[in-house]
């Protein structure tokens, strides 16, 4: 069970990330951020992410170019 | 225009045998951004002194016998990012206001070398960051054909400037598609380099990663006159179409063509038609994380640019557009773990293209989902479903600039009311798909 406390998700960045974009006052940031949040929800749960929980050896990384 | 001029390959021979003057074609030029720039805004800088002195020691050289090659005495234009020295590079940004070119840019040192005229620093979407050069801080691009649609972005300045006829050749550079997006929209001929096959020294920079710098031209002979140009190579070599019979290209169906405006459909499976009729082998291939490519691309370039803009967007935000500033702000919240993330991403699509190109000459699909957008649209609806413009306008580029691999556009049709449409190809080395693509122009001629 993942202790939301400790957990760094997406909707707490985005709360975070929003909270501060209208801090800044920039408030239109928000829906921006929104779809920022989205395009990181598709981005971690694509298939070439390592999860060293899950049941296959990890890789190694791949040498950025 | 000379009559009998439309490339810098007919302007080449003329100059060569001095049938005409590069200070006559020169004069030309600029005669035509006088008369035509107000209601395009093509340009940012008119260089019509430097131009013309470039021109009169072009006519020296040549009378003298010093041909340096095709592109002696050739007017261009080069896009608002790129160094030229004692001039300004804005970026079409009031951010860069004052800035003065110390130095020639690698590629203006190499153009400058080849003997190349230039006649103007081009407008641009601000710092490179959009697709229909709407935002600039001297104002938008309009299409030549149709002054109320957009040229493309972020090079439209350029590709406007090839079009409208007051440059023979343009420097662009491409990140996300901003020389493809551009070319393809405005009938033009527009290659994206192989990642690094073109200096980047001396041009402002939007992603390490993804920027290119590339030809915009009126044929694959004369962006590969330019492309060896700006590769530093002394005595190019012409193109060598290739025999098209017996060429296999994979055509990338999933994603790429789940989504086009019906007259770019129909203009790109009329291409296959012509070419198959030549003998050419197409073969569906997949690039299976290619849905992904919009969120790997976001992820590498916004942090890039706002780790670059960081000093200007805290001390003069009110500079940038407001649709530039938001945009680099949002990179600002970019966490480290995704760009990582989405370097994975980058190698996993590398995989896939290198794949759909095993054992194939290359792929060949649309360059833009829709013909020339109209200028103030934010969003283009086709067949029900609607995208936000930038986001439609990168779908079938960005993929290649992730990778890295080369890519161009030909033209292959026009739309009922004229506007241009483009066919892409995509390959493993420049050269080669040079090469092809001057075989492939040669059946799409109309």
């Amino acid at each position: 069970m993942i202790d939301v406390r400790l957990a760094m998700t997406l909707e707490t960045w985005l709360e975070q990330a929003t909270q501060d974009a209208e801090r800044r006052g920039l408030v239109a940031l928000r829906p921006l951020l929104e779809g920022l949040a989205r395009s990181t929800a598709a981005l971690r749960a694509a298939d070439w992410n390592l999860d060293l929980s899950g049941p296959a050896a990890p890789r190694s990384m791949p040498n950025a170019r | 225009m000379p009559a009998d001029a439309h490339t810098v390959a007919d302007l080449s021979r003329l100059l060569q045998t001095r049938a005409i003057t590069s200070e006559e074609v020169t004069q030309r030029c600029l005669a035509c951004i006088e008369d035509r720039d107000q209601s395009i805004n093509a340009f940012i800088t008119v260089l019509s002194e430097q131009a013309r002195a470039q021109a009169r020691a072009a006519d020296s050289e040549i009378a003298a016998g010093r041909y340096r090659g095709p592109l002696h005495g050739v007017p261009i234009s080069l896009k608002d990012l790129i160094d030229v020295r004692g001039t300004p590079t804005t970026a079409a940004s009031r951010v860069r206001a004052g800035h003065v070119a110390a130095s020639d840019a690698a590629v203006t040192t190499r153009l400058r070398d080849a003997g190349a005229v230039f006649v103007g620093k081009t407008n641009l979407h601000e710092f490179a960051f959009g697709t229909t050069n709407e935002d600039s801080a001297y104002g938008p691009v309009h299409h030549p054909l149709d002054l109320t649609r957009s040229p493309g972005g972020s090079s439209g300045g350029s590709a406007a400037s090839v079009l409208a006829g007051m440059a023979f050749a343009s420097i662009g550079t491409d990140t996300g598609g901003s020389i493809r997006i551009p070319s393809s929209v405005c009938g033009l001929v527009g290659l994206k380099p192989a990642l690094g096959e073109v200096p980047t020294d001396g041009v402002v920079p939007l992603s390490t990663v993804l920027d290119h710098v590339g030809p915009m031209c009126r044929s694959v002979d004369d962006a590969s006159v330019v492309f060896q140009a700006l590769r530093g190579t002394r005595n190019p070599t012409p193109t060598r179409p290739r025999e098209l019979s017996g060429l296999r290209f994979g055509v990338p169906r999933p994603y790429f063509l789940d989504w086009l405006d019906p007259e770019v459909a129909a203009a790109f499976d009329a291409a296959c038609a012509r070419l198959t009729r030549q003998g050419v082998v197409l073969q569906d291939v997949a690039i299976p994380h290619a849905p992904l490519a919009g969120p790997v691309y976001v992820h590498l370039a916004l942090p890039e640019a706002a780790a670059y803009h960081a000093a200007t967007l805290d001390s003069r935000p009110d500079d940038y557009t407001p649709n530039v500033r938001f945009r680099i702000e949002m990179g600002r919240y970019v966490l480290a773990q995704d760009y990582v993330r989405a370097m994975m991403g980058r190698e996993a699509l590398m995989r896939d293209v290198n794949a759909a190109l095993e054992h194939r000459d290359g792929l060949l699909l649309p360059t833009m989902p829709m013909p020339a957008t109209t200028l103030g649209a934010t969003t283009i609806s086709m067949n029900g479903v609607e995208e936000p413009i930038r986001n439609a306008m990168l779908r079938l580029t960005q993929v290649f600039n992730i990778t890295g691999h080369p890519a161009i556009t030909v033209p292959c049709g026009k739309t009922r009311t004229g506007l241009p449409i483009g066919l892409q190809a995509v390959g493993t080395r420049t050269s080669d798909l040079i090469d092809v693509a001057a075989a492939i122009e040669r059946v799409l001629e109309p």
